[in-house]
């Protein structure tokens, strides 16, 4: 174990490593990764193609290859007709509240756990590792009866609430602090006097922060795309972006151009984050990956 | 006098100790120390707090009642009145044969969908492992797929596998197939599912694995390469034995991912709605259990549907522990 601990933090200086050891990729290499990329961006191109045609153009062989004309008319039916200027208002409070809520508590209850001491406190690192496990299929019946008895149907407080802590966030956020945050720095702050809170607020959350902002990007992504809870407890007269998808087939069962209009709509707004913050995604999901 | 105090509360040093007002400081001191021991005692609690808080109220309990709620007869229509059933809707499940249906569907897509995505995303891992000129590029492309929401991808893969003008029945009309009715056939169906489930996830698990791959040590590598092995044998009897932690848990998400397979059946057709098909070729567990509850407004069925399914997860969560432990014995010995 020592050994190994030992190599991999010579792996962490990455130009030790990567010093001409790491094997060059030969045209097989390129021309896989290539069709992999295709595989994965080509669907989401062929919507937009689809959501520029005319439904009656969808209906022809050989399908469309290129961009039409009538994107902006699709875009503006999607919009009004499946209430998407709403959908993605609600969407954004929803997916930025739950973002905010399970950043914040998963970075104090990580802390705790990797730096504080208290009773039980393996025992309640276990649950919360235990809880990843849930499906959430078994909260929902019951979720269901408290919001039909406090009448919250159709309001966002529904999906926002159950959404503010995560157990993933926790343990993510422990594994980042044990090692990240020296034990010395807090002894410091406390022998200055500093309440725990002082030190949560100008210790731990500095330390933290490129750990929040992965966290908040996962977390944001998640909560976007949430699905199944948002369909029972919504519906279309205040929709999320999923709900409303789900709404588009039914309402135009035939224009299938406005369909993809939608799909599209629903899914710009993350791409456009993946554009920017792409690498700094990919960074998280693979830190996690190792920490986990 | 004076060191004991610093060691108790040490800040009392900044307060300028003077001799007269010496024994006000202790008290002070005293008080300070007292509270600076409560906030070390209770912090934590504090911290932890908000997250057991709400785990208690929409994790824990619903979890609970979810059990509870098996063993009455609950109205959608009115889910505040219960009566109870005893196993009654445990036993109704065993004899549903759309039940069994959902099951075998879940486990036959679960397998589909889970085993090749996984192995194209141990090579993927392996190719992205590789120096390669836009590396980061390919990476966040791969990635993509995981942006798109289970709605908006199922609503644009049902066009592309639409019967009548899809672009895949078109694509394979060029190479001489027939067209496929894919929502209609049993397996044309449950394979058309699982390659929404693969597009979303292949890129993830790669850059999971690629983690993993990126801190196996390279003494490993040089010294399999001296000793005659292959860049296909080095991948086989060095990479996929370092890797072995991380494939199990890929396997363990994937599954648990599987049996909750909701979005994609639900949406595959716009219309049928929540039977998974016209002949339920489709209709997972979630799909059943949303049926059950929210279609059938049988709030007492859907809840054994949701415990059943957690005694499943735990099945499988046992099977994998063995599984491993195995593993670990074996290579122990």
């Amino acid at each position: 174990m020592a050994v190994r601990m030992a190599v991999r933090g010579r792996g962490r200086g990455r130009g030790v490593r990567r010093a001409g050891k790491q094997l060059h990729g030969g045209w097989i290499t390129y021309t896989i990764l290539i069709i992999f990329t295709l595989g994965s961006l080509l669907p989401l191109i062929w919507t937009a193609i689809a959501a520029s045609r005319t439904s009656t153009r969808l209906s022809e062989t050989p399908p469309p290859f290129w961009f039409g004309g009538n994107l902006m008319d699709n875009l503006g039916e999607a919009w009004d007709g499946a209430n998407m200027g709403l959908a993605l208002a609600n969407t954004v409070i929803v997916a930025g509240a739950i973002t905010l809520g399970t950043v914040l508590f998963s970075t104090i209850a990580g802390f705790a756990f990797a730096k504080l001491r208290f009773r039980f406190k393996t025992l309640l690192l276990l649950l919360v590792i235990g809880t990843m496990m849930v499906p959430p299929q078994l909260s929902v019946v019951p979720l269901f009866m408290a919001i039909a008895e406090l009448q919250w149907t159709n309001q966002l407080q529904a999906v926002i609430l159950p959404g503010l802590v995560s157990a993933f966030g926790v343990f993510f956020m422990r594994q980042y602090l044990v090692e990240a945050l020296p034990t010395e720095l807090i002894e410091a702050a406390r022998v200055d006097g500093a309440s725990s809170l002082r030190v949560v607020w100008h210790v731990v959350f500095p330390i933290a922060r490129p750990a929040m902002a992965v966290l908040a990007m996962l977390t944001f992504v998640f909560a976007w795309n949430e699905f199944f809870w948002p369909i029972i407890a919504l519906t279309q007269d205040n929709p999320t972006v999923q709900v409303a998808l789900t709404g588009l087939p039914q309402g135009y069962a035939t224009d299938r151009s406005v369909i993809m209009a939608g799909a599209l709509l629903g899914t710009l707004p993350l791409l456009a984050a993946f554009t920017i913050f792409g690498k700094q995604i990919v960074g998280g999901i693979m830190q996690g990956a190792v920490k986990g | 006098m004076t060191e004991l105090t610093e060691t108790a509360a040490p800040s009392t040093g900044e307060e300028g100790a003077a001799p007269a007002g010496e024994r006000r400081l202790d008290k002070r001191a005293a008080r300070r120390s007292r509270r600076y021991q409560r906030d070390v005692k209770w912090s934590p609690y504090a911290f932890i707090a908000p997250f057991f808080l709400f785990f208690g109220a929409f994790g824990l309990f619903p979890l609970l009642y979810t059990g509870w709620a098996s063993l009455h007869r609950v109205s959608l229509n009115d889910p505040n009145h219960m009566e109870w059933a005893g196993l009654h809707n445990f036993t109704r499940l065993m004899d549903d044969e759309f039940f069994w249906n959902a099951l075998q569907n879940t486990f036959t897509i679960g397998i589909i969908s889970t085993v090749p995505q996984l192995a194209m995303a141990l090579g993927l891992a392996h190719l992205l492992n590789y120096r390669v000129r836009g590396s980061m590029f390919f990476r966040v492309a791969a990635l993509t797929p995981y942006a798109t929401s289970v709605a908006a991808a199922t609503l644009v893969f049902a066009m592309l596998y639409g019967r009548d003008y899809g672009m895949i029945n078109w694509a394979l009309g060029l190479v001489g197939i027939d067209s496929v009715d894919w929502e209609n056939g049993d397996w044309t169906s449950q394979i058309a599912i699982s390659t929404i489930v693969i597009w979303r996830w292949t890129g993830y698990n790669a850059l999971i694995y690629l983690a993993a791959m990126q801190a196996v040590p390279h003494d490993l590598y040089e010294s399999a390469a001296l000793d005659g092995a292959s860049r296909w044998q080095q991948f086989i009897h060095v990479t996929i034995p370092s890797l072995r932690p991380t494939i199990l848990f890929t396997v363990v998400v994937s599954t648990i991912g599987a049996t909750q397979l909701f979005g994609e059946p639900l949406l595959f057709s716009g219309t049928s709605g929540a039977a998974g098909g016209a002949d339920h070729q489709y209709q997972t567990l979630g799909l059943f259990l949303y049926e059950k509850g929210w279609f059938e407004l049988n709030l007492g069925r859907a809840s054994a549907i949701a415990w059943t399914m957690f005694l499943i997860l735990i099945l499988i969560g046992l099977v994998n522990w063995l599984i491993s432990w195995r593993l670990k014995k074996s290579e122990g010995a």
